[in-house]
């Protein structure tokens, strides 16, 4: 047991942990801020497994990319000092049920497929050439999939904008609602005073 | 270093299942829309290990495990966004995140 | 199949007009209805009269005794190769008889309906009703195979059921036809379990096949339904018994009688047709068209004996006290038809000894002229005074002279005085009693002279009695309603003289039979005796027969209510067979039979309404079914499809 595999359950153990934690803890904020340890802790076991790389983009694009975002829609939907509920007794005791059985039927799984490792060649990620390979038009270059990609980037961006933009109607509907409430009242009025 | 015999592939496997699982539990269990999410990214990241860990142990000569992450957490933030903007449509409809108030698409 | 085949058009001919008029006649034939009824019955009457003379003149007779004809016969329903349901026509004594008096009487009601029931707004009605009616009669004296009789048996019920209650709007009427359709029916219980029984093991349900297993003592069949046994009686006496049973039901004998009295809520013609001259004779015309089976047994015959000549004995009792005409005449025709009945119970088959039938059939032949006749003369009485109660009447023969002539005809021959009708049919029954069973002539005997009491103070109290309160402005009746009167007096002084013996006998052979004066001397004598006390009670209206009620005190008003016999039929029904009976079974007709069916659609909505459930637009339900349905999906692929 060197201390290579110590890091390794030391790392696994951490972000299990905190991911227990976002998922069941009853503050909201709390939570995401698991999550975003969580995240971390996912990026340290990449740096373990020696792709340093993908740590890196883990650590731009989820912890300061996403869980920032999320951050702020909790801050815009609703208080985010106030506890929340938790579920019922009932769903809590199936979802564990069922996260416990599919759990245990997948390291089944696992166990009893008997991975081989190949002997011999070792791993070695250079950015260089993850770039190269990443732009690259021959086999297993990925090109394609970068370009599409981008297009799929605009196409949320565009989206993100045209749902949560507040529509014209909407406004104006407000307004109108609130015409019609008034006249109604001044008519209500002045059948009481008739009467 | 030599790191590859010391611990096996399996258990990384093992720890990116209980990930996925704990996320799992997550989306079943959370009322709130974005803890949902919050959820769900934890799947995904799970996914992430997962073909990183198969591409270093069963194909150290290639690099498409790591594409895929790569592409997987783009996916994931472009995904990311456009949940966000619906969640917060649906807090202009409904007032409220709870994903229990939003069953309109029922029999 | 021979020459006889036309005689399918005498029950077809009323058949028609029942449909015509049934389903036209409320708006065709308003007012024509009744030609068009009386027309379909007179050439019915004319074609069963020539039908008779062909065969008791021409050529009926086969080596001396009449023969049994099939003309017509018709597979219905054949259920194996012997047991099948026909539809056919027997030509045979009795029912070439029963032609006869059913067409012409009904003949002589549809005459007399003309003017009685005239403006009645269900006019057509009416006759359609008649003619359905006249149909079913002549189908079951026509019928070749029990199971037709059945048929026809049914059919008669239900006419009558809806004669009965013509008169729908009155609640007593309504009743009283229900009562009759439910007596009647209840009774045709046990003629469908003897008929059951006896076509289990005769093999057959064709009367003359039927007949022929049964009667032959060495034939298996026979040995087969008398071997096996029921609580302590052979099969072959329940069977017959049940028949009876059934017939009795119709006839009104005790105790299946208390139809009878309350069917005279009909319009009279009704009356005069169905419960005097041809519907209350189904039962004895059942009973002599099984004879020779009948009289395999003797204790069948016997219980037909006893029955017979009690109802006979109640029924006079009862009439004596009767206030209603109409009452009174329906108590005499049970107690006429109990005379039919233990004629027949007294009777063998062959020879000399086959007098009770000859004598039954005399009577059943003859009691339909002046019974039916009384009737009609009481219908033309009720339309003159309006009211059917002998206290509104009195003093009539001076309004009514043809009626009263009528009425007095009707009345002796009735009594047994001679030469009228039913003086020789009754001498024949007396004598075939006497020489069987000498308490059933001591009944008998005692019976007539009631009868003529009963009759003769009926008559004296329409027509004597005191002044009548009517005036001469008031009509007699048409000239439609007169005419039948005419003719049925007529019959009923001629009939008697028809050699009746030569005709119609058990075996087919002619009979000797001659009036013996010193025989007769014992029931004339007590009849103009009876008559004599009728009439210085009733001629005069006097204190007597007020007084006579007072001294026999708590028996005459038990007589008068009829033995309470109706209260005792109603307690049990109301108080023992609807609560302990009728109320269980409706229970579980409504809980248990409807609430299966209840509880398997409500476990349909049930489960329709949990599967509904599953659609709950909750996301997170939705995931948890997807993740059971990849798990489900990855076990297959894994462990079950490799």
């Amino acid at each position: 047991m060197n201390a290579h595999a110590i890091i390794f359950y030391l790392i696994s153990a951490f972000l299990l942990g905190t991911g227990i934690l976002s998922v069941t803890t009853k503050k909201i904020f709390r939570s995401a801020i698991w999550l975003l340890f969580s995240l971390v802790g996912i990026a340290s076991l990449y740096f373990w497994m020696e792709v340093e790389f993908v740590a890196a983009v883990q650590i731009i694009v989820y912890v300061g990319g996403i869980v920032i975002l999320i951050i702020f829609s909790i801050f815009l939907t609703q208080q985010s000092g106030k506890e929340m509920p938790g579920p019922g007794l009932l769903r809590t005791v199936f979802s564990l049920l069922a996260v416990l059985f599919g759990a245990g039927f997948c390291c089944m799984l696992i166990n009893e497929y008997g991975f081989t490792q190949l002997p011999g060649t070792q791993f070695s990620v250079a950015v260089a050439d993850i770039g190269t390979q990443m732009l690259s038009t021959a086999d297993h270059g990925f090109v394609l999939p970068f370009e599409v990609v981008s297009m799929l980037l605009l196409g949320a961006m565009i989206g993100c904008i045209v749902i949560a933009m507040k529509s014209k109607e909407a406004k104006n509907k407000g307004v109108l609602e609130n015409e019609q409430e008034a006249v109604g009242t001044v008519i209500s009025s002045q059948q009481n005073n008739r009467l | 270093m030599n790191s590859l015999s010391e611990i096996p592939l399996a258990h990384i496997l093992f720890v990116s299942t209980a990930l996925f699982f704990i996320g799992m539990y997550g989306l079943f269990t959370r009322k709130n829309l974005v803890t949902l999410l919050m959820a769900i990214e934890l799947m995904l990241n799970s996914v992430n290990i997962n073909f990183v860990a198969f591409n270093k142990y069963l194909y150290p000569g290639k690099l498409d495990g790591i594409f895929f992450s790569l592409f997987i957490i783009t996916i994931a933030a472009a995904e990311a966004a456009v949940a966000i903007a619906i969640i917060i449509n649906l807090y202009r409809s409904h007032q409220s995140i709870d994903v229990d108030d939003a069953t309109e698409m029922k029999y | 199949m021979s020459d006889y085949a036309y005689i399918v058009l005498i029950p077809l001919l009323p058949l028609a007009s029942f449909l015509l008029l049934g389903l036209f006649g409320r708006k065709y034939f308003t007012k024509s209805a009744g030609i068009i009824g009386t027309l379909a019955l007179l050439a019915s009457t004319a074609i069963a009269l020539m039908a008779a003379r062909q065969y008791f003149f021409i050529d009926g007779k086969v080596a001396g005794a009449y023969h049994q004809i099939i003309a017509f016969k018709y597979t219905w329903l054949a259920f194996s190769p012997g047991v099948s349901i026909d539809m056919g026509i027997v030509i045979d004594p009795i029912s070439v008889m029963m032609l006869v008096v059913v067409s012409f009487v009904s003949l002589m009601v549809h005459m007399f309906s003309l003017g009685y029931m005239k403006g009645e707004e269900r006019f057509a009605t009416y006759y359609a009703y008649l003619g359905l009616f006249t149909f079913s009669m002549l189908g079951l004296v026509l019928s070749v195979n029990i199971f037709q009789v059945y048929l026809f048996w049914e059919l008669v019920g239900v006419s009558s059921f809806l004669l009965i209650g013509y008169y729908y709007e009155k609640p007593t009427a309504v009743a009283a036809s229900k009562k009759a359709f439910i007596v009647t029916r209840f009774a045709d219980l046990g003629f469908l379990i003897g008929i059951l029984i006896l076509g289990f093991y005769s093999g057959t349900l064709d009367i003359s096949t039927l007949i022929h297993k049964l009667t032959a003592v060495q034939s298996p069949e026979y040995i087969a339904i008398t071997t096996a046994g029921f609580l302590g009686a052979s099969a072959l006496t329940w069977a017959l018994v049940l028949v009876f049973i059934g017939g009795a039901g119709k006839s009104a004998m005790f105790p299946l009688h208390i139809w009878l009295p309350d069917a005279m809520e009909g319009p009279t013609p009704v009356s005069a047709l169905i419960h005097a001259a041809t519907m209350v004779v189904a039962g004895v015309y059942l009973v002599a068209r099984l004879f020779p089976v009948f009289s395999m047994d003797a204790t069948a015959l016997q219980v037909v004996t006893y029955i017979g000549a009690f109802s006979a004995l109640l029924a006079a009792i009862i009439a004596c006290t009767q206030t209603d005409i109409k009452r009174v005449l329906a108590f005499s025709t049970m107690s006429q038809i109990g005379y039919m009945m233990f004629a027949l119970g007294v009777s063998k088959q062959v020879g000399e000894q086959g007098l009770g039938y000859m004598a039954s059939m005399f009577h059943l032949f003859t009691h339909a002229f002046f019974k039916s006749l009384l009737f009609l003369c009481a219908g033309a009485v009720i339309h003159l005074v309006h009211s059917n109660e002998i206290k509104d009447m009195g003093g009539l023969r001076k309004l009514m002279p043809i009626t009263h002539i009528a009425f007095l005809i009707a009345c002796l021959a009735i009594a047994g005085v001679p030469p009228f009708a039913g003086f020789f049919s009754k001498e024949e029954i007396l004598l075939a009693a006497f020489n069987a069973n000498k308490l059933i002539y001591g009944v008998a005997l005692f019976t007539a002279a009631l009868t003529a009491f009963y009759m003769f103070r009926l008559y004296f109290s329409i027509f004597w009695s005191k002044e009548s309160a009517h005036h001469e402005t008031h009509h007699e009746g048409t000239v439609s309603m007169k005419i039948p009167l005419i003719i049925l007096a007529v019959c009923t002084i001629g009939v008697g003289f028809i050699p009746f013996a030569k005709l119609v006998t058990a075996d087919g052979a002619a009979l000797e039979t001659h009036i013996d004066i010193l025989f007769s001397l014992a029931p004339v004598g007590l009849t103009l005796i009876a008559i004599l006390i009728a009439a210085r009670l009733y001629k005069q209206q006097n204190e007597g027969p007020q007084k006579i009620a007072d001294a026999l005190g708590v028996f005459y008003r038990v007589v008068s209510r009829k033995f309470y016999m109706d209260e005792l039929y109603l307690f049990i029904t109301k108080k023992i067979i609807f609560p302990l009976i009728g109320k269980p079974i409706a229970w579980i007709d409504r809980n248990i039979v409807d609430g299966c069916m209840n509880a398997l659609a409500a476990i349909t909505v049930k489960i329709s309404g949990w599967i509904k459930g599953m659609q709950s637009g909750k996301v997170q339900g939705y995931a948890l079914y997807f993740f059971g349905g990849v798990t489900l999906l990855a076990i297959l692929f894994i462990y079950v499809w490799k």
